[in-house]
């Protein structure tokens, strides 16, 4: 489009040009073609009309493409991979419906954060004909066309977390809701397809969507999502003949349902009031695929800095460009505001602090060597670990617990060499943003030099300090996010204090409902190394920009090394690290532990990522990162099984690949 | 669209290039490429006689085709930067924006039920030939694969001939959710108007539920194979409670609104046949149901449709172009295969004339008898002055007199039978050929399949049945009964068409019963209030007139329409169809009967007096192009485009009651109809 307008201001040249040219041709015709008329209008002639030849001839050309494209037989680009890889396997679908299995427990799926779609019911001036049209999700046109009207309705409100006035953006509902993210990039759709195969239509499937950008509390006090879950869960083990459903939540999702289970056993004002027993009445499995169930690292800096990894790179590949003001705006500053405003960013901070992810000098995965992992790969039987271990402990050892750190030599430092200043009792200092930079507001420009300054005299910081850092840096936003959310470990599960919703989605500070037939699994991909934490660097440029940044130059000198780009990386599925996905299911939860009184079976399946062998294969039909492994045959085969009525033995049990188990155990938690 | 613009992007490169070569290449020629668009062909003629390599052919249709498109490129940016209100059209404001000023909000939830057709239908298991269309929509939408694989189409489209259900290897399934039928065609809207306008004073997808359902299907099929009737409980006492117990609004459209008739009986019906929500639940959960365009009798177009897959549009389009559809266009017999399909889809027989000759007329006698059409033109182009109408109307009567329309002969064989009186007519009773019918022998050249139940009929049968010239409601039945007995003897088992003389009979709690307000009692709530909201002032048809189609051809429909027949200027009778006040689809006296009539006060077939409102909007076409479909219009789908009727809705939505937005209101002739009408109540 951009083009066409550009092209616009020559036109009126042009036209007048092609009207000579038409008077004159018509000269011609009169004139039989004297060849006098010819060489005078040659010049002219030959610059204007080899453009449009030139148009006509890719016109031209790109319907016969076209044509053919249409006319080309649906099973051609499968015939040629075929040829070129051999024979595909048959899809998880077909192969199952061979076996004979049938469509039996309903399903209903739980998406993720970011993958839902998102539509506009009643906006501004700016967005005038957008009704009921995508907002996210989609094919994102409106983006390139008015960003900031965009960005303005896709923020909340700073102060409830709710709609702002005048702006209502709803989710999409339906499987349509997330079966594709953007035109051809799948989400959901290809479970979709192979459940259908063995006979789930719409009445056996339930895409649970919500809105996303809300914290989950909020889910139900505007739109009553949790009440619907659950009338529609109801409905559908009615209907099909009192089979418990499957649940089936991704990423986020997983701690979406994990609230909702809390919620619907709750009593009436501010939970659903199902009784206790509703959860074993209705649920037979939850199959949590990347549940991030402990958090994401990838948050913080996200919270912190509106960047992770990919941005770093991006950053350090081309600098300045992020930070240039395009077109007149500050895409990170404006990025910032707008997800400070979305609550559920803050469900994914680290939870159970440095017992869970390692204080200065300890954490659970030290030790781990991204080359191990690939030498695993290469002889996959053999799982000879004693030899290796001893190269480890040569290696010098990553202090993943040291979340955030100011430069890469206190990221490697002895804890008792780095000299911290508090910064909790910093003062902050006089604002310092100009007028230019109000449009862009962050609560940095309340902190002034002095704040930043302090924040960046501290050093180092752990998964606990994480979080006064962030009260400190944006002090609204974790108070709004503390009234519905929470990080800690309880000491005492029966205290009252933890029927509060606020607790509900934090696995550490609740307990499993009272279901012992229900079986939890939880389903993630390894092998692929995964943002754990990061080392960061005052940004230059004081002005409107935020103040950090990850220091992208921060390389180790050798190869196996788990820093890269400042960002040190650990085994995972690209973005939830294996011991946050896997923790729960592996010992949090295994047994009868305080967090899972009624001992509801946990299973462990880990998928290994092996990435697609070549374009044709598209993402890949065994990849293991977060959102490609909902196309992961295996996995949508156990899934399958499951929804068929198998249970997790039946699966095989555990099938595990990373070294979960063994990281589980360094950590010290009360079962 | 982008990589288009990135080849255009090319373009300002390549010049550059040409210039180079241009004169070396074409200077030392004597022709040069002229290339201009009208002279372009002939250039090219001639140059091809003289110089049979030259390229300059191509060259120049390539450069014509570069105009074009350059030409369509900017005409797009023009469109593109065109101000969204155009300088001299004056949008007028919508009835959401005003009633948001006038401080309306969003109340009782809303119920949306679609009608016939309308609904999307997508596909989730198929044969190989729709290999790719998973989850694509086959109904609604842009219908492109109608036309690249129309055979694959209508096998996915039809139903199992006997179960009425899906055949087998085949399961196509309505699209959930408002997408379900907001627009039909891209650019067609059917709900979507009535959705913005209920956004504007705060209606979003928690409190407004589109119930979309398989209109294919009969009405309990949707509920023994899709749980449909389940579903929209749960959805509407899931709405009651989230919106703090307020009751709902249900807005019916077409069929939607029997087949909503046939959801009260339902719910309060006990488990194994109904939904069990006990006696209470209407009155519990229901504050109002607004029928728009309702088709509470049936319409005539459903017996033509079934008869001969054809109406009146299609028999004008036989009289334009005769040949057209009977010839084998790509081997494609068009008709014969929609009535194939469509005869396997119950919901069309849920449309036929319920209530027989005592609603719809016999031979020598109709409720609208006296309606005059060309009357009824000219009164929509004074629109004024009401009082005048009425008047104009009874001296207009007795000229019609003589030559009254006997509307009551649904379909009648010939022009001429519909002049004489009943008593010249062949007595010959429906029911005594019933028996004749001799079996499956004389069609065995054709071979192969049998598409329709024609098929199995020999011509004499179908002599027989043209000598019997005219057909009422009732007889019409009859004859349906005869031509496709596989067909209705499907249908019967699920739908009924008479009137109940004992209402409280236990065989009326039977689910073939609840569809048909002349054989049910409105629940017993009195506090809901139905309307009967619908179009009046469109000629609609009524009654047919018909002749034995003249092709001898395997597998034709022996019947069609006889476009030929047209009646005086200021007759209702054009093209074989007689015609009456409606909304282009259905009749008023379908439409408004049961609102003024039958369910009026307290009768039998309304027991707990639920106050009923009759709404007409009289049709006003578009006054111009830039106003699309017309925001007066009161054509059977279009209507849901009119801001009178708009207003209703979202008034009653927010709160008002029938009485609040002015009771009645009646263009049509419609209680002086229904007067004619001899119901016991």
């Amino acid at each position: 489009m951009a083009l066409i307008r550009r092209r616009k201001p020559n036109e009126p040249s042009k036209t007048s040009v092609q009207r000579e040219e038409e008077e004159e041709e018509e000269d011609n015709s009169k004139n039989k073609y004297p060849k006098k008329s010819y060489k005078k209008s040659k010049p002219k002639w030959s610059c204007l009309d080899n453009c449009c030849w030139f148009v006509g001839c890719i016109c031209v050309t790109w319907w016969v493409l076209l044509f053919l494209y249409n006319v080309m037989p649906a099973s051609f680009p499968q015939y040629v991979t075929e040829a070129i890889t051999g024979p595909m396997p048959d899809p998880p679908g077909v192969k199952l419906r061979k076996e004979g299995l049938k469509a039996k427990h309903p399903v209903v799926f739980v998406p993720g954060i970011v993958t839902g779609g998102l539509e506009l019911w009643e906006g501004h001036q700016c967005a005038d004909g957008l009704f009921r049209k995508r907002l996210w999700g989609g094919a994102f046109g409106e983006v390139y066309r008015r960003p900031l009207c965009w960005v303005e309705h896709m923020s909340l409100d700073n102060e409830t977390g709710l709609d702002p006035p005048g702006i209502r953006v709803r989710p999409v509902c339906g499987l349509v809701a997330a079966d594709y993210f953007a035109p051809g990039y799948f989400v959901w759709a290809v479970l979709i397809a192979n459940l259908a195969r063995i006979g789930y239509e719409e009445k056996t499937m339930y895409m649970a969507s919500y809105d996303w950008r809300l914290s989950f509390q909020n889910t139900e006090v505007r739109d009553q999502t949790l009440s619907r879950i659950k009338s529609n869960i109801e409905l559908m083990v009615a209907t099909n003949g009192g089979n418990k459903a499957v649940i089936i939540p991704h990423s986020m999702g997983a701690l979406y349902f994990l609230h909702f289970m809390k919620w619907v056993e709750a009593p009436a004002p501010m939970g659903g009031g199902g009784g206790p027993d509703w959860c074993a009445k209705h649920i037979k499995a939850v199959m949590n695929i990347g549940g991030p169930f402990l958090g994401v690292p990838k948050a913080v800096s996200g919270l912190f800095s509106a960047e992770a990894k990919d941005i770093a790179v991006a950053r350090a590949i081309a600098p300045g460009v992020l930070d240039k003001d395009l077109f007149g705006f500050q895409t990170m500053q404006h990025i910032m505001r707008m997800s400070r405003t979305w609550d559920s960013t803050m469900s994914m901070i680290p939870k159970g602090g440095a017992t869970i992810w390692g204080d200065l000098d300890w954490s659970p995965e030290e030790g781990y060597v991204p080359g191990k992992r690939k030498q695993k790969n290469a002889d996959t039987q053999k799982a000879s670990q004693d030899g290796l271990e001893s190269n480890i402990s040569q290696i010098k050892r990553t202090n993943y617990g040291r979340i955030i750190s100011f430069g890469k030599d206190v990221a490697e430092a002895l804890s008792s060499d780095i000299e911290r200043i508090d910064f909790r009792d910093a003062v902050k200092g006089q604002s310092v943003a100009n007028t230019s930079c109000r449009d862009v507001w962050t609560e940095y420009h309340d902190m002034g030099f002095g704040g930043i300054k302090a924040v960046a005299e501290y050093k180092v910081y752990t998964a606990g300090s994480i979080l006064d850092l962030l009260h400190f840096v944006a002090p609204k936003m974790m108070e709004r996010g503390s009234a519905h959310f929470s990080y800690g470990i309880a000491d005492d599960l029966d205290n009252p204090k933890y029927q509060h919703y606020k607790y509900w989605s934090n696995p550490l500070e609740t307990k499993l409902p009272n279901a012992p037939e229900m079986e939890i699994f939880s389903l993630y991909g390894v092998g692929i190394p995964t943002e754990r934490s990061y080392v960061y660097k005052l940004s230059p440029s004081a002005e409107c920009a935020i103040p950090f940044q990850i220091d992208s130059s921060a390389d180790e000198q050798y190869e196996d090394s788990c820093l890269k780009g400042g960002v040190y990386t650990v085994d995972g599925d690209e973005t939830v690290p294996v011991l946050s996905s896997g923790f729960m299911c592996a010992k949090g939860w295994r047994g009868k532990t305080r967090f899972n009184p009624s001992g509801s079976q946990m299973f462990i399946r880990e998928y290994d990522h092996s990435p697609p062998t070549n374009l044709l294969e598209g993402r890949g039909t065994q990849s293991g990162a977060h959102v490609d492994i909902m196309g992961n045959f295996a996995l949508i085969e156990d899934i399958m099984r499951v929804a068929a009525g198998a249970t997790g033995e039946e699966l095989g049990g555990d099938q595990v690949y990373s070294d979960i188990f063994k990281w589980s155990e360094k950590i010290h938690l009360q079962l | 669209m982008a990589s288009i613009l990135r080849f255009r992007k090319l373009c300002y490169v390549e010049p550059v290039k040409f210039q180079f070569f241009q004169p070396q290449k074409f200077g030392k020629k004597e022709e040069t490429v002229a290339t201009e668009a009208k002279t372009a062909l002939e250039n090219c003629e001639k140059r091809n006689k003289r110089q049979p390599k030259e390229r300059s052919c191509v060259n120049s249709c390539c450069c014509v085709i570069g105009y074009m498109c350059t030409t369509w490129w900017l005409l797009l940016v023009l469109f593109e930067c065109l101000p969204a209100a155009f300088p001299g059209f004056q949008v007028p404001e919508s009835p959401g924006t005003r009633l948001k000023r006038e401080g309306l909000i969003a109340l009782h939830p809303v119920v949306l039920v679609p009608g016939i057709v309308t609904g999307g239908l997508e596909l989730w298991e198929g044969k190989p030939c729709a290999e790719g269309l998973f989850r694509k929509r086959l109904w609604g939408g842009s219908f492109t694969e109608v036309l690249k694989r129309p055979l694959c189409l209508l096998e996915h489209l039809a139903l199992h001939n006997e179960t009425g259900l899906d055949p087998p290897g085949i399961r196509l399934r309505a699209v959930p959710g408002l997408v379900a039928a907001d627009y039909f065609a891209p650019g067609y809207f059917v709900w979507a108007v009535l959705i913005e306008n209920l956004a504007k004073i705060g209606y979003e997808g928690k409190n407004m539920h589109m119930a979309a359902y398989d209109w294919r299907l009969s009405f309990q099929n949707t509920e023994i194979r899709d749980q449909t009737l389940s579903r929209l409980k749960s959805q509407i006492e899931l709405m009651y409670v989230t919106n703090g117990y307020k009751k709902v609004v249900v807005v019916p459209h077409s069929m939607g609104v029997i087949y909503f008739l046939h959801f009260l009986k339902w719910v309060e019906t006990p488990p194994p046949m109904g939904g069990g929500g006990g006696p209470g639940w209407c009155s519990k959960h229901i504050k109002s149901i607004m029928n728009i365009g309702p088709v509470f009798l049936g319409v005539p177009k459903a017996v033509s449709n079934l008869f001969s897959a054809e109406a009146k549009d299609m028999a004008s389009i036989r009289a334009m172009d005769p040949g057209v559809l009977d010839s084998e266009i790509l081997r494609l017999q068009a008709l014969e295969h929609v009535m194939r399909v469509t005869r396997t889809w119950d919901s069309i027989a849920s449309l036929l004339p319920k209530g027989g000759e005592t609603v719809w007329g016999n031979l020598d006698w109709s409720p609208e008898e006296g309606y005059a059409c060309d009357l009824s033109k000219k009164r929509y182009l004074q629109a004024s002055a009401g009082d005048k109408d009425t008047n104009g109307s009874d001296v207009k009567m007795d000229f019609h007199v003589k030559e009254s329309n006997k509307y009551g002969r649904i379909i009648s064989f010939g022009k001429e039978t519909l002049q004489l009186p009943s008593s010249q007519l062949p007595t010959i009773d429906t029911k005594e050929f019933l028996g004749t019918r001799t079996n499956r022998n004389t069609n065995s050249s054709c071979g192969g399949e049998v598409w329709t139940e024609y098929d199995e009929m020999c011509r004499e049968t179908i002599r027989k049945i043209a000598e019997n010239k005219p057909y009422t409601a009732r007889t019409a039945l009859d004859l349906l009964r005869f031509v496709a007995p596989k067909m209705m003897q499907r249908v019967d088992s699920h739908l009924s068409y008479g009137i109940a003389d004992n209402l409280d009979d236990p065989k009326y709690t039977r689910y073939k019963h609840w569809s048909n307000p002349l054989e049910t009692k409105l629940p017993d709530a009195p506090d809901i209030e139905i309307y009967c909201s619908y179009g009046v002032g469109i000629p609609t048809e009524r009654s047919y007139v018909y002749k034995l189609s003249p092709n001898d051809r395997c597998r034709s429909i022996p019947f069609r329409i006889d476009s030929s027949v047209d009646g005086d200027e200021d007759s209702c009778l054009s093209g074989g169809v007689h015609l009456t006040d409606g909304d282009e689809t259905v009749p008023v006296i379908s439409a408004g009967f049961m609102c003024a009539k039958g369910w009026r006060g307290r009768t039998r077939f309304n027991p707990s007096g639920i106050a009923t409102f009759i709404r007409e909007y009289r049709h006003k076409p578009p006054a111009s192009l830039l106003e699309g479909r017309g925001l007066e219009s009161g054509a059977h789908v279009d209507i849901m485009g009119n801001f009178a009727l708009i207003e209703d809705v979202l008034r009653v939505a927010a709160g008002a009651t029938g009485a609040e937005i002015g009771g009645d209101r009646v263009h049509s002739d419609i209680f002086r109809m229904s007067d004619r009408i001899d119901l016991r109540l």
